[in-house]
């Protein structure tokens, strides 16, 4: 395993590689086609290089510990918006998830649909090419436009642009209160329609989430008590065609419920396929009809779609053509080569995805293949 | 400013170019004659000007194609132009280009509020796609002040900010998809009404390139829920280190408002003799403004109003009502034009961190007093996105070299402490050869690769954005 402690030190690795280089941060995200070659680990990378609480910014060491990086956070009263996911319990892996791995895999969970997702947080990025090359690209600021926005292209590029050895985010205040209104045994479309009303009301839904098997449609309201309280009265009566509204307050009890639906734990000891479908909110339940998942979860208010489907099912084959894509996160080594992982790609933004990879990476060695 | 020479060869094709746009575009589509020509011949940098070769003004996704195809083959360069609102000059022509003006692609082409976008071809202005949905009560959320005009295509190609992006994020972050004409003419979608790219962030980097990787002809949309309601409160501070730590402390407390907006001594004088908003006379001035029902609003403006009189403000007004809301914003919103009564200005927008605020603040006024030239600062300070207004005659010879170089050296100022050259207007040619002070060659040899992959013949938007003796090789393999 090539472990190196600095920038330079990664730079003359990649140097020197003759061959595929697997990059691993914490390795608790092994999604996409497996790649074969020898280990590059961001384990050596670590450390918070600045932290300004007035002014919403971190710079942090790509191998830092996001659990690391939470605890600083958590002293200051404040948070990453956006809710990265934690891919162990659903992927059965150990060890430590990475501020890196989150980034080039634009991990974003729940709070997406309202805040935005990790690329949005995104301020700047250091990383090291194919070729060795120390690079950079944005900066610690909250607007930037100097030049091309590098910073979007490298968050969820899975390491096949470039290894990040440094990434500013910004961050935001934690909230003060929260709490989940829930509703009762609507059918798909309807728990659908109802998330689409709360999100399009102007009482700031932080979470809209619908799981069919338990029969319950989940809306989250964040902020100052009285205001979360205020909001969460009103939804209710916003929603109340859809029934009568549940509300737990208190924000242990709501953090605990959305982490369950952010890390999608139900799938976790199921059998099975796990595929994540990103269409828009209201073609979700049909395709959802059509796909013969065994069973789904629905977020971001219908617009992601958790299914576990039988293991080898080519979920698009069943789709046929849709809007949107489809990612298989979880199967067997056999099953991620033999189905594109990744959605396939209209052939201009192939064309221009593979013209990308072949500047950045020329000879074709950071995780060759893993985005298929 | 050094532009590439026209390529003669062009300009002795000019009948047969105009003659083949015209046969793919509708009468009166194609705009040769000199006098009209002229119209286009600068953005808001008026300070550069350059007729292009024609324009044309196609009206459809098709005729855009049918444009790129017949300029590639012919190797002519082409300007994109949304509505000529730049202050960085990014839509200055070549005189060897065909500027592609958007103005009739303004088509809203599908809404929905069940999943809350709008789909609109891309030359429509900024305020109208608001104006399409706000009688449902819908916003579409990034508002540069220049709103009434520019266009979308303008601003995706900037990725332009506004004042209320503390809370909604810049344009970038509410754009779901577009669909791009590449240079030979090519067509494709990308994203789209759902979230977040599959493979490659192809959008984010379109976002924001200036023109210079494809033309952008419709484009998906985020939209929002308007607010219940929303009310600012004004401060008034005797130092600017003071009111910098106001601001800080603001965010720290956890309050998110939707607008921190910042004015120095100067540009308050300005205002005042301009607009008459009632400001108190001092040295740093702040608005604050939040959203929500009337009890969350007397919540968080409560905790801000707490925060502030900690600090000894030397006034501290929170609007009663609608009227004295607009009163506020009054004399923000004409501060630009205040400062026009007095003289010529230039108006920078670099971006540094907030902390760095009073210091920033204090070697600008030094500066000012070197080069003999005002400078007035008013801008989003929640976010570090400063608005330096530089005064200048542009009738006293040398005056508008002088105020170039006072502003090359805030703007290295800005890199220096942490910040960038450009916040939210973009490089064009205004930042072009100051790009090196934030961005080593290999890092510049990064962002000019991906323009190798988008446009390899290099035809988009000529000599934007990267020195001419950087990108001069890029050139020579294009060519
Ligand atoms: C008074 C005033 C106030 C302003 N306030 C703000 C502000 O608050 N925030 C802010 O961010 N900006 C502001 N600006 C700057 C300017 O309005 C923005 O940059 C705006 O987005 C430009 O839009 P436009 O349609 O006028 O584009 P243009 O000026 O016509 O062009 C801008 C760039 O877009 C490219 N382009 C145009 N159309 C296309 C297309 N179809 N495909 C690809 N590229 C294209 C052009 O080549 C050019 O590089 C202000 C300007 C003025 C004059």
């Amino acid at each position: 395993m090539i472990t190196p402690a600095s920038e330079a030190e990664l730079s003359e690795a990649i140097r020197a590689a003759e061959g595929p280089l697997r990059i691993v941060g914490g390795g608790t995200r092994p999604i996409g086609t497996p790649v074969e070659g020898a280990t590059l680990s961001t384990d050596a990378l670590t450390g918070i290089e600045l932290y300004e609480p007035g002014a919403l910014t971190l710079v942090v060491k790509s191998g830092t510990p996001v659990a690391a990086v939470e605890a600083a956070l958590e002293a200051e009263g404040q948070r990453l918006p956006f809710e990265p996911i934690d891919h162990r319990p659903l992927l059965g892996t150990k060890n430590v998830p990475t501020i890196g791995g989150i980034v080039a895999t634009n991990a974003s969970g729940p709070r997406r649909i309202a805040v935005g997702a990790c690329r949005d947080f995104m301020l700047g990025v250091r990383f090291v090419d194919g070729r060795g090359t120390i690079l950079k690209n944005g900066g610690r600021v909250m607007k930037n436009v100097t030049g091309y926005d590098l910073v979007k292209l490298m968050a969820g590029s899975y390491g096949t642009l470039g290894i990040l050895t440094e990434v500013a985010l910004k961050v935001l205040p934690d909230v003060d209160d929260a709490a989940t209104v829930t509703l009762s045994g609507l059918s798909d479309v309807d728990a659908v329609r109802a998330m689409s009303a709360a999100l399009g009301s102007p009482f700031e839904v932080s979470g809209a989430a619908h799981d069919p098997e338990a029969g319950a449609t989940y809306l989250r309201i964040e902020g100052f008590a009285t205001s979360v309280a205020y909001r969460a009265g009103r939804i209710s009566d916003l929603l109340a065609q859809f029934g009568t509204a549940d509300v737990t307050h208190g924000k242990a009890a709501t953090a605990e419920t959305w982490a369950a639906i952010r890390d999608v734990t139900d799938f976790a000891g199921r059998d099975g396929d796990v595929w994540r479908l990103s269409v828009k909110p209201s073609d979700a339940p049909a395709l959802v009809a059509k796909s013969g998942a065994e069973a789904v979860r629905y977020d971001w208010g219908g617009g992601l779609v958790w299914l576990l489907m039988p293991e080898g099912a080519d979920l698009r084959a069943k789709l046929g053509t849709f809007r949107g894509h489809a990612t298989l996160i979880r199967a067997s080594d056999d099953t991620r080569r033999a189905l594109p992982v990744f959605q396939p790609e209209n052939p201009v933004v192939a064309r221009l995805s593979e013209g990308l990879r072949a500047k950045f990476d020329p000879r074709g060695i950071l995780n060759p293949g893993v985005m298929g | 400013m050094q532009m590439p020479d026209p390529d003669a060869a062009i300009l002795s094709r000019k009948a047969r170019i105009v003659e083949r746009l015209q046969s793919v575009l509708p009468t009166g589509a194609v705009i040769h004659e000199r006098p009209e020509v002229r119209a286009y011949e600068c953005d808001a940098l008026t300070a550069y000007k350059c007729p292009p070769l024609c324009a044309v003004l196609p009206t459809s996704t098709e005729e855009v194609s049918a444009v790129l195809k017949i300029c590639h083959e012919e190797g002519v360069p082409v300007v994109p132009r949304g509505a000529g609102t730049s202050l960085a000059g990014g839509a200055l022509p070549t005189a060897d280009a065909v500027l592609l003006g958007t103005a009739r692609l303004n088509a809203v082409i599908e809404t929905s509020y069940d999943d809350r976008y709008i789909r609109v071809q891309s030359g429509r202005t900024n305020l109208s796609v608001t104006g399409a949905v706000e009688a449902d009560g819908f916003f579409y959320a990034p508002d540069p002040s220049s709103q009434l005009a520019c266009a979308i295509a303008g601003n995706i190609a900037m990725n332009s900010g506004g004042a209320h992006c503390l809370k909604y994020g810049v344009t970038t972050n509410n754009l779901l998809g577009v669909t791009m004409v590449m240079m030979d003419g090519t067509v494709t979608e990308i994203g789209g009404a759902h979230l977040d790219a599959g493979g490659l962030d192809l959008l984010g980097v379109i976002c924001g390139s200036e023109g210079q990787l494809g033309v952008v002809t419709e484009a998906t949309l985020r939209i929002l829920r308007k607010p219940e309601g929303a009310r600012p409160v004004l401060m008034g501070y005797d130092s600017n280190e003071v009111a910098g730590q106001v601001v800080s402390d603001i965010i720290k407390a956890g309050v998110l408002p939707v607008a921190i907006e910042f004015m120095d001594r100067p540009c308050i004088e300005a205002t005042e003799a301009f607009a008459k908003a009632g400001y108190p006379m001092c040295e740093a001035l702040l608005i604050v403004e939040v959203e929500g029902s009337e009890a969350e609003i007397d919540e968080q403006l409560g905790l801000i109003k707490q925060i502030a009189s900690k600090h000894n403000p030397v006034e501290l007004r929170e609007a009663k009502d609608a009227d004295e809301a607009g009163r506020i914003w009054l004399g923000r919103k004409s501060a630009f034009g205040a400062m026009g009564q007095i003289n010529d200005y230039m108006c920078l927008d670099g971006t540094i961190p907030v902390s760095e605020l009073p210091y920033v603040l204090r070697r600008i006024g030094e500066m000012s007093k070197a080069y003999g030239l005002g400078v007035g600062n008013v801008f989003h300070a929640g976010d570090g996105n400063m608005h330096p207004l530089i005064l200048y005659d542009a009738n006293t010879p040398g005056e508008l070299e002088k105020c170039e170089a006072f502003g090359a050296d805030i703007l290295k100022l800005c890199v220096e402490v942490g910040g960038c050259l450009t916040g939210e207007h973009g490089v064009g040619i205004e930042k072009r050869d100051l790009m090196g002070v934030q961005y080593t060659r290999a890092d510049l040899a990064a962002q000019m690769a991906v323009k190798d992959v988008f446009d390899p013949a290099w035809l988009l938007n000529p000599a934007k954005v990267f020195p001419l003796e950087a990108s001069a090789a890029h050139r020579v393999a294009a060519a």
